[in-house]
């Protein structure tokens, strides 16, 4: 058995586009196998390693771990990503929390209808720039240090680096009214790990197109009918 | 300011319910404020208190904690709810996701419009009765033990306890299938702090009404 984590999901980002982010943020290697057919899912399902029938599921030190945020949350302690103690894992969880709700107006975006997708548009535009953005800004403009919380690395701040960067893929001036947010994307950028990440040719995974949506449905039978916020 | 952590929510169960019963679990007594109105809403706001606009809303040890997975975690971790290591935590960290998940289901029901409300009942019972309910059985059946994880009471047990007795208010039967999970909930009934919390005048909410409806789209209304 190899030891790399072994990661389940679809050719596309999804829900395990965080959990890629913050492997390759905290430097392990992982390997992927896709689920391209019905086929495929079934048989995962019959072998029972889909706890709740679900991916993502991820192959790690002998589990067959399940659950986006659990998943997340072992990686993020196992590589020291989740602060010195209780209270900045309270902090980082928080922030975490914020950026996982954000990212989930985009994530259902590419399942949406035409119209729905130019409201939900607007509505990822106004809740980044008017809820969340605000908040990372005023954090790090009160501390006035590197990184979210405890002036140290961690999965908060790989978290918010992704958000980010999905957002401007909707709207790319959208940082125009946030100077900390700026500095702090260009200084994460460069923390060698994630600028491996954000070159071409590594495991992170492009926007979703018509291809991806297609083939969750395919596999899932499910998402046919998704409606905006 | 008291020692007890002070709950921002509204008179019922919703999203904070989850955090009512881990805390009454690990024999914490808190205190609680209610919002009634949309201004008490917009005043919290204003005074800087919901860091992303939202409630639930703790304030526990100095923190204005928001985010119920962030104040569950820290309640666990803080009570010693959370396992011994990192592994007993991502078992725990994966049962209370998918129960939540199921919780979920629950939480949004008293919203659903009336012509989607029976096939959304239908929904929970399937999901209840086919995908999460089976892998609790399995799991106390293949171990034996009592708990969930790790042969102690934890935040995995109390997230399921909550979430079959919320099941059974819509589906009465919906244990018949699961003698492993009938047992555990007669034990988990029998434990002091949660028998407590289950007999009337705790702080545990009723199942949510008309009324609480109306609060909720009242007080958020934008």
């Amino acid at each position: 058995m190899s030891t790399k984590p072994k990661l389940y999901y679809f050719d596309g980002r999804g829900k395990m586009e965080s959990i890629r982010w913050l492997l390759a943020a905290a430097g392990v290697e992982f390997e992927e196998e896709f689920l391209e057919t019905r086929d495929q899912y079934e048989k995962l399902l019959q072998g029972g390693s889909l706890l709740f029938e679900q991916v993502p599921m991820v192959e790690m030190d002998g589990m067959k771990m399940v659950q986006t945020r659990a998943i997340l949350s072992y990686i993020a302690a196992k590589y020291n990503l989740y602060g010195k103690d209780l209270k900045e894992r309270a902090l980082i969880d928080m922030y975490v929390g914020g950026t996982d709700d954000l990212m989930g107006f985009i994530m259902m975006f590419p399942f949406l209808s035409a119209e729905d997708k130019e409201k939900q548009h607007a509505l990822i535009v106004q809740k980044a720039t008017g809820r969340y953005f605000p908040v990372y800004e005023k954090v790090l403009k009160d501390h006035g240090q590197d990184f979210l919380v405890g002036n140290s690395f961690s999965w908060a701040d790989v978290h918010l680096l992704e958000a980010i960067l999905m957002v401007e893929e909707k709207k790319s001036d959208v940082l125009s009214g946030f100077p900390q947010l700026q500095a702090f994307k260009a200084r994460i950028s460069s923390i060698p790990a994630i600028k491996k990440f954000l070159e071409p040719g590594s495991q992170r995974k492009p926007v979703p197109d018509d291809k991806y949506v297609e083939t969750v449905r395919r596999v899932l039978r499910m998402y046919y009918d998704v409606k905006a916020n | 300011m008291s020692g007890k952590p002070r709950l921002t929510y509204l008179n019922g169960r919703g999203r904070m319910e989850p955090v009512r019963w881990l805390l009454a679990a690990a024999g914490v007594e808190f205190e609680e404020v209610y919002l009634e109105t949309k201004e008490q809403y917009e005043k919290l706001i204003k005074d800087g208190l919901l860091l992303f606009q939202q409630v639930p809303l703790v304030e526990i040890d100095g923190m204005k904690m928001v985010q119920t997975r962030a104040i569950m975690s820290y309640i666990a971790g803080k009570y010693n709810l959370y396992g011994k290591d990192l592994k007993e935590r991502a078992l725990i960290d994966m049962y209370v996701e998918g129960i939540s998940d199921l919780m979920q289901m629950i939480l949004m029901f008293p919203f659903s419009p009336p012509d989607s409300k029976e096939k959304n009942l239908e929904s929970i019972k399937e999901r209840a009765t086919n995908r999460y309910f089976p892998v609790f059985e399995k799991v106390l059946k293949q171990h034996g033990q009592d708990f969930l994880v790790g042969n102690k009471f934890s935040w995995a047990d109390v997230q399921l306890m909550e979430a079959i007795l919320a099941v059974e208010e819509k589906v009465p039967d919906v244990l018949s299938g699961f003698p492993q999970l009938q047992v555990f909930k007669t034990k988990m009934s029998n434990m002091p702090t949660i028998k407590k919390f289950l007999q009337p005048g705790s702080p545990r909410k009723p199942p949510p009404d008309a009324h609480y409806v109306e609060t909720v789209l009242k007080v958020f209304k934008k």
